[in-house]
This record gives C-alpha cells, structure tokens and sequence, in this order.
C-alpha cells in the first residue's frame, strides 16, 4: 500500500477524473465566492447549495459514497433549508451594504491574516509531501471489486461497520449531542412567558371560580 | 484512478481560506455561519482526501461525525440568532454592542 501513493504521484491521471475534479473545483469556488460575496442571504444561501453539491461530486470522486449521500441529504437537504427557513421567519433578506467597512483596515488586515496563514500550511504540506502518517490505523478502504466474499462489499458497509465498533462510543455520544441541540434550540426559539400576562390570566381564572 | 491528493488538498485550503475570509468580513449572522459551515466542508474534503491518501477508513468515519456536529451546531446557532432576532430586531453583529462602554 505504500506503493499506492507512488502510483497516485506518478500515473497521469484519466482525462474524465481531470475533467470532474476540474468542473467540481469551478463550481465550489463560485459557489463560496457567491456566499461571500452576496448582499441577499437568500442567495448567499443558495450559493452555498452549490457549493455542497461540488463537495459531494468530489466526494464521489474519491470513493465516499456514503458521505456523498449524506452530504446531499442533511447538508442540502437539511441545514440549508434550515438557514433559509430562519431568512423568511425572521423576515431579513433584504440586501446589506457590503461596501460599508466598519472598522478600518479589517478588511486589508483579514486578506492578510488568511494569505500568510494559506501559505504556511501550503507549504508545510508541501514540505512534508502532502501527507504523512501511517497507513490503515482502522482499516483499509476496499472497494467493490476487492471485497472478501461473504460479508457485504464496498466502501458503505465497511464505513458501518468501522462506526458501530471503532467508533460505537462516539457514535453513541453524537447521538446524545443531537438530543441536547434539539432540546436546546426549542428552548431557545421559546418565547418567553410575559409575567403580567400570566399574573392577569391567573387572576381572571380566580376570578371565573365559583366561590 | 483519480487526481493525486495535492490537488484536492489545494483545494480544500482554497474553499477555507475563503470560508475564513467571509467569516471576518461579513457582518450579517447568517451569512457568517454559512462561511463557517464553508470551512467545515473544505476540512471535510481534506479528511476524505487523506483517507483516500492513507488507504484508511478511519478519515470517513470522522467526515461523518463532522456532519453531525456540524448539524447540531447550526440547528444551535440558528435558535440563538432567532432569539436575539426576538430582543434586538437585528441580525448585524456590529449591533450587537450593548456591553459596549
């Protein structure tokens, strides 16, 4: 397997994974551009659908099926609706000045930060070949093709089984941390009890009992 | 056979440096959660980049426990916005200033 990513470095890559990663790669970055650089969260919102989508078909690119999928359905499907119901309820999607800079300089100041930061873990990457580590700590990804017979083959299945044993516990505590946002963000979007309200409804059902 | 893993890891720093642009820039709450979940994709594709890479499953099972954190903390983060939305009537950060001396 260490031979693999000689083979990854050497081997001219087949035209229709140059085209994918490079279709993709045009997508995603118009995409985070179009959030960026949006006035209307709307279609900030919608740019970032975009860029969800280029993920996934990169995701697909590189063997992660599942992930593909779930990306689709909780990223596009879920969070993004989420965002965009929060848009309409709150009733904010009317344009922002973008040109407005409140502070001086934050502006010059931000590109800077992230140009330098960009570039050392470029070239730290570089340095280190892009990649260092050892190989296979869980297990290794088999494709269809490479499965052993009788179990169930390829990358979802094994993705399964490395969640419900590696990984159970995990598995388990992002189950309680879903419970906890849910219960959370109800208590949040509550609207919170008005007191003299509650005092007048009290005093008129004191009021309706018979003494 | 797939492009070599640079090219997908340059991307990936691409997609989070400008995530990371529009989360100091911006001003609008929403807008500046959706850079952040722009950064957390771009760390998603460096995770299954590196597990292609490594030839390790290991990368994937983490991808997917991003995506649950990363729906929690939105569906967190939005219900705090609703709520300074029902105080404040905005959803600007810079007129989020009431500690302000």
């Amino acid at each position: 397997m260490l031979l693999s990513l000689h083979m990854l470095a050497a081997t001219r890559p087949a035209l229709p994974d140059v085209l994918v990663f490079a279709a993709s790669a045009a997508v995603i970055l118009v995409g985070a551009l179009g959030v960026v650089t949006s006035r209307n969260p709307v279609h900030a919102a919608l740019a970032l659908v975009m860029t969800l989508f280029g993920v996934a078909v990169l995701f697909i690119e590189q063997e992660a099926d599942f992930l593909a999928a779930v990306q689709i359905i909780v990223y596009a499907g879920a969070i993004v609706v989420l965002f965009l119901f929060v848009i309409m309820f709150l009733g904010v999607d009317r344009r922002d000045d973008i040109e407005i800079e409140p502070l001086v300089g934050q502006r010059p100041l931000a590109y800077l930060l992230i140009a330098i930061t960009l570039a050392g873990v470029i070239l730290m990457l570089v340095s280190a070949h892009w990649v260092t580590g050892a190989h296979q700590v869980v297990g290794p990804i088999e494709g269809p093709i490479t499965s052993s017979a009788g179990s169930p083959s390829g990358e979802p299945a094994q993705l399964g089984k490395q969640l419900f044993t590696t990984y159970l516990f995990a598995f388990e505590a992002t189950a309680a941390l879903l419970v906890i946002a849910v219960v959370g963000a109800v208590v949040l979007a509550r609207r919170p009890p008005v007191p003299q309200d509650a005092d007048s409804a009290d005093a008129d059902t004191e009021s309706e009992l018979p003494s | 056979m797939s492009l070599a893993g640079g090219w997908y890891l340059g991307l990936a720093a691409a997609l989070f440096a400008i995530g990371a642009v529009g989360l100091l820039v911006r001003r609008n709450v929403l807008i500046m959660f959706m850079c952040i979940e722009l950064m957390l994709n771009a760390a998603n594709l460096t995770f299954v980049t590196f597990a292609r890479m490594l030839d390790d499953i290991g990368g994937q099972a983490l991808v997917f426990f991003v995506l649950v954190v990363a729906a929690a903390e939105v569906v967190v983060g939005l219900g705090i916005v609703v709520a300074i939305f029902r105080r404040r009537s905005t959803t600007v950060a810079d007129d989020l200033n009431s500690l302000k001396g």
